[in-house]
């Protein structure tokens, strides 16, 4: 595989070795190497598969099914615009729109400098300041879509 | 230290409580998901850092602590000052000097950070006397933003494990199951299935080895209660989760808890380190011989994981895929071992059941619910937050005295209850007692307890595209008449709302709720046409205008909607230039403004901002009368 030659498998041989070897330690192995390479790469998916004893063909229906997990690489920022109900009756469809003019990317996309990916939430159980708009780990209340350019600006800095 | 016997335990509480009363005064900052956000944090860390630079400690006899949330997050960052019971609203790191030495140092209350009731707007000063928390009634929240949740200690002051306490001490298991039983508690997940019950079940089952757990995956849209109990007050579930795996004989445990919630995985983390270093978890509890311990599963955001089955399946590390019914968990359940799981507030409800004896909480509710309830109340109403109630509150009651009515005293339109899996009540509905057999003879449910309010700027065919749309993205897909209804209804509702409606298409919808209804395998699908079915049987004149007048009598389906500004009162005062997303509105300052339709993408928030009411919206096929006679009721 291309990426075969640039995937460190350092952070996930650390992961690997907090958990007991089984089934049920997955969906947890799979959080945390979601968290250190901000995405499942597919060697490392290999890996965790031959560590667990559990057929590749399964971590892929696990990563596949849970929206916590992404098989490509995501943005260094990831705004999650929240789709609860109440956030929706208050303008979140307005926000994805504002963040689709303003980045040019859809709800999943990534841009093209990776600096940020679009992700939509149902419910972050914020709902009492509606409509909420997390940016990195930024929670934004009430957010508006004219100013959420700030807030994009704001997050983008590493 | 370990407590190793109850006498031990004992000596431990009065140790705590002692410690807490020895506490002249209390800054409490709330630290919740919401104030968190509003930057609470900071206002934490500048109390702390004024209260040791300037020895307040031991001047003033003055401590602070992070509490969970107090459940009106829409005014954080709050602060409350005991023991007067002062609560400060959106207070900012540079107000924290003023507090210290005008309120702490001198009694001066600070009229510029009170809260204003909305409705009388008068400053209201005692947290006590706020009416968003009078009317309340707080058993699965009684601790909830008086309690760090991160210092067990505090916990045990406040009268944490004391109902574990006096289980372990005095009680046989079927004991407790009796006391819960006269409690009348039944799930708050929103099934409403009678705990007693469930606890039986599983207590007869056979084997050595069962489980009890926690559904922290609290995935309806708009409830939070879950989120606020695991974050503010840990300790309230642990200690039901053990007095329940005593009564069932259960000796593992597993708490799943959302992905989305990461501040409850933390705080449930820390809370099960405490408890098992002062040994409430772990072996021979209490000195009662009792063993027990348990374990944090966290979710991996998908919403058919609250189902039970799919659960057990999500911590045996597999896809969150339901299975059929006639399996029960209280034999089969995790790793097809007896297992019995209860929702959060359902847990921390148990403790206090004990404590003060099943007679006591069935004091309140109706002749089929008993008990206090939690609510989150969000939408479109003044006061939202986290609310908790005796069953049998009016929606009036709710809505108005607590939420304070209606945001910008627009008229009313309905109430969404029970999630995805609930229904719209609309006005008529208001005097309706809520519990259990009432919201779901209504076309509604209890659910996790989510109550969002709408006005008439909601479109009820939206709304129910909204819900289709939510839950065809979170159907598993295992059986056909989820995936598959769900799919063909919301291309029928792409229709409604883009001005394609045909006729025959509310007969077709019924059609294949009926459909999923008999045919679905778990829950998710049998109710997934609820938020359908009861906007239908409400509000089908809406659902008619957008079918036979191409228009959204709420002016929010963008395609069927266009708005214009009206020559009076339009008085030029920009706001709505300001929020318009597109600049599609030019104007000079204080003449009229006009709408440029070319650039306009019927958004409404101007419409929302005008303070003079002077946007004006209309179908955008040029039926005004249409959307007019609609908007006008």
């Amino acid at each position: 595989m291309s990426e075969h030659a640039c995937v460190d498998f350092k952070p996930v041989d650390a992961i690997l070795s907090r958990y007991p070897r089984e089934e049920p330690s997955l969906i947890q192995v799979l959080q945390d190497v979601q968290r250190a390479y901000n995405y499942l790469p597919c060697d490392v998916l290999t890996r965790v598969a031959g560590e667990l004893g559990v057929p590749l063909a399964k971590v892929f229906s696990v990563a596949t099914f849970y929206k916590a997990f992404a098989l490509t690489p995501q943005g260094r920022t990831i705004i999650k615009v929240c789709t609860g109900t109440a956030c929706h009756i208050r303008g979140a469809p307005q926000l994805i729109e504002e963040v689709q003019r303003r980045l040019g990317i859809g709800p999943g996309g990534t841009t093209e400098d990776m600096a940020f990916t679009l992700q939509t939430v149902n419910c972050v159980g914020a709902c009492a300041m509606a409509p909420v708009v997390i940016v990195g780990e930024k929670y934004v209340g009430a957010a508006k879509a004219t100013t959420l350019a700030t807030h994009l600006v704001q997050g983008g800095g590493e | 230290m370990r407590i190793e016997s109850l006498e031990q335990f004992g000596a431990a509480v009065e140790a705590a409580r002692q410690a807490h009363l020895a506490k002249g005064r209390e800054i409490w900052v709330c630290c919740g998901t919401g104030c968190l956000a509003n930057g609470s944090k900071a206002v934490a860390e500048a109390f702390d850092a004024r209260i040791a630079s300037e020895g307040l400690q031991a001047s003033l006899g003055l401590y602070h602590k992070a509490t969970g949330c107090h459940g009106f997050c829409e005014r954080g960052p709050l602060v409350v000052i005991q023991p007067e019971g002062l609560l400060y609203a959106k207070v900012k790191v540079g107000d924290v000097p003023e507090i210290l030495d005008k309120t702490v140092a001198r009694g001066e209350v600070i009229p510029r950070l009170l809260y204003k009731d909305p409705t009388t707007k008068q400053a209201i000063a005692k947290y006590d006397d706020i009416p968003f928390y009078r009317h309340q009634t707080r058993v699965a929240m009684r601790n909830i933003g008086r309690v760090d949740p991160g210092d067990l200690d505090d916990a045990l002051a406040h009268g944490a494990y004391a109902g574990l306490a006096k289980a372990l001490s005095t009680m046989t298991p079927d004991q407790v199951i009796a006391e819960i039983e006269a409690s009348g508690l039944r799930g708050r997940g929103g099934a409403g299935f009678a705990t007693s019950r469930k606890w039986k079940a599983c207590r007869k089952a056979r084997g050595d080895r069962k489980f009890v757990l926690c559904n922290g995956d609290e995935g309806d849209p708009g409830a939070f209660k879950d989120r606020s109990i695991m974050e503010g007050d840990p300790h309230s579930v642990v200690e039901g989760m053990i007095i329940g795996a005593y009564a069932i004989g259960a000796h593992e445990g597993y708490l799943y808890v959302r992905d989305e919630y990461p501040l409850a995985v933390v705080n449930v983390g820390k809370a099960l380190v405490a408890a098992r270093e002062r040994g409430l978890l772990g072996a021979n509890i209490l000195g009662s011989g009792f063993d027990f311990d348990l374990k944090v599963s966290r979710g991996g955001g998908a919403f058919v994981c609250g189902e039970s089955s799919a659960l057990m399946r999500s911590i045996e590390g597999r896809t969150g895929e339901p299975r059929a019914k006639y399996v029960h968990a209280s034999d089969k359940g995790l790793f097809d071992l007896p297992t019995n799981l209860n929702n959060v507030e359902t847990w921390a409800d148990v403790g206090a059941i004990i404590a003060g004896g099943g007679a006591w909480f069935a004091g309140w509710g109706t002749q089929k619910s008993k008990g206090t309830k939690a609510f989150s109340l969000v939408g479109k109403v003044k006061n939202t937050g986290l609310i908790e109630l005796p069953m049998g509150t009016t929606l009036r009651h709710i809505i108005y005295d607590i939420g304070g009515g209606i945001l910008k005293d627009r008229p009313f339109k309905a109430v969404q209850t029970g999630g995805p899996s609930g229904g719209c009540l609309p006005a008529d509905k208001l005097d309706l007692p809520v519990d259990y057999e009432i919201l779901a003879d209504n076309g509604s449910m209890m659910g996790s307890g989510g109550m969002i309010v709408m006005d008439d700027r909601t479109c009820m065919v939206d709304v129910a595209k909204y819900f289709l749309k939510f839950l065809s993205e979170e159907s598993c897909g295992k059986c056909v008449p989820c995936r598959e209804g769900l799919k063909q209804m919301l291309l029928i509702f792409d229709d409604l709302c883009t001005g394609k409606g045909k006729g025959g298409d509310i007969e077709r919808i019924e059609r294949l709720c009926k459909g999923m209804q008999l045919g679905s395998l778990c829950e998710l699908g049998k109710s997934a046409a609820n938020p359908v079915m009861s906007t239908l049987r409400y509000f089908r004149a809406e659902y008619e205008a957008h079918i036979d007048h191409k228009a959204c009598p709420a002016g929010m389906c963008r395609d069927l909607t266009s708005y214009e500004i009206v020559e009076e009162p339009c008085t030029g005062c920009h706001q709505c230039v300001k929020v318009c997303p597109t600049e599609a509105i030019a104007g000079k300052a204080k003449q009229k403004h006009v709408i440029d339709p070319a650039k306009c993408i019927s958004c409404g928030a101007c419409f929302d901002v005008c303070p003079e009411d002077c946007i004006r919206f209309t179908a955008r096929n040029g039926r005004k009368e249409a959307a007019h006679a609609h908007a006008d009721h």
